[in-house]
């Protein structure tokens, strides 16, 4: 069963980085792009998760912490750049 | 992998199916909803969502194959706590640059120039 | 001891931190943990520019609880808003009148606002008594206010009394 689910959870994930794809296209402002980022980095972290359970290892988990963390500051710095048009202040 | 338990294989499917289908709703939002702000929802709630699912399915893995093993909650517990604040500044930055919103929202501001980041 | 241990939650947090990324509890680990838990607060504290205090710890471990549920069912919600014809949907912007004080709380309050359903807090009022929120599908803005203010300020306000 886990096999199955585990396909299927692979296929949605997969189809969900492609619409995010089709938006980070799409646009149309820069903060839509930024949010799409941010998406993406949410999606493939949670694919690295079923990555570790699909050939049952840990070693997967620390990628997956590190993208957080790094996806989180990017949108943040991000986000700042466009408040201020500047990053330190 | 490893032989499971019916009983966790059963459960652990469940957890990861529903975090994979929020994840893709919330990715269709937002593909789909008419304006930035509004985009901004989809992303922060049901993508977290999905991926605490799947993080769920994860441990509860883990912790069946071999031993106790709670460290995917810290992703857990790491999204949960940045999401809000991501989307606080996504959507300054938004209100910031003054984007263009759907026709059909309504504004119950009654004094805008409190929100705006301007320094005039 | 306060003296040695001036944050005891903060160190208590970042021990099990510790503890959860080595995934294993042995002596070894524990006693670094330690060292760390007491060394980095000591270390930081001066950068921390916010006083609070936790008044009603156990109100706190409930209103977790309850935003846990609120999370899950403003899922429910937004996947249905999602699926349904774009044309219906009715957006607002929303000012929160702000009861509570204090930047740990509203920061809370904040938060729970953008997990929790429909809404999200776009903005603080410059004179900081006030929350912006866009809803995404509301049709009384009345009735979202008076809901936050029941569900959450109320709690928040117990918990910090501020």
């Amino acid at each position: 069963m886990l096999v199955y689910a585990l396909q299927v959870a692979f296929g949605l994930f997969s189809l969900a980085l492609l619409m995010n794809i089709i938006r980070l296209i799409r646009g149309p402002s820069l903060p839509d792009r930024i949010l799409t980022l941010d998406t993406i980095y949410i999606n493939s972290l949670a694919l690295l998760i079923l990555l570790g359970i699909w050939h049952d290892t840990a070693f997967y988990f620390e990628a997956a912490l590190l993208i957080a963390m790094l996806g989180f500051i990017g949108t943040i710095a991000a986000a700042k750049f466009l408040l201020r048009g500047d990053l330190i202040e | 992998m490893t032989e499971l338990p019916v009983w966790a294989d059963w459960v652990i499917s469940f957890f990861i199916i529903l975090g994979a289908s929020f994840a893709f709703i919330g990715s269709l939002g937002l593909l789909r909803l008419p304006d930035f702000m509004a985009r901004l929802h989809a992303p922060t709630k049901n993508t977290t969502l999905g991926v605490g699912g799947v993080i769920i399915g994860s441990i509860l893995y883990f912790s069946t194959t071999d031993g106790l093993s709670l460290h995917e909650l810290l992703i857990a517990v790491f999204l949960f706590l940045t999401a809000p604040i991501s989307a606080h500044l996504l959507a300054k930055a938004g209100l910031h640059l003054e984007l263009e919103l759907s026709e059909n929202t309504r504004d119950f501001r009654t004094k805008p120039e409190q929100y705006s980041d301007k320094d005039d | 001891m306060s003296k040695l241990v001036p944050a005891p939650w903060w160190s208590l947090f970042l021990l099990a931190f510790w503890l959860l990324l080595q995934n294993k509890v042995s002596v070894g680990a524990t006693l670094l943990g330690l060292v760390l838990a007491i060394i980095i607060p000591l270390y930081t504290l001066r950068a921390r520019d916010y006083r609070t205090t936790l008044h009603h710890p156990l109100l706190g471990v409930q209103y977790f609880f309850i935003l846990l549920g609120d999370i899950i069912v403003s899922n429910f919600n937004i996947a249905a808003i999602i699926l349904r014809p774009r044309k219906s949907i009715k957006p607002a912007l929303i000012e929160f009148p702000l009861a509570i004080s204090g930047s740990v709380p509203i920061t809370i309050l904040a938060s729970t606002i953008s997990l929790t359903p429909g809404t999200i807090s776009a903005e603080l009022g410059r004179d900081g008594r006030s929350i912006l929120i866009h809803a995404l599908n509301v049709d009384d803005p009345e009735a979202t206010i008076q809901q936050i203010k029941q569900r959450y300020e109320r709690r928040l306000k117990e918990i910090f009394q501020c």
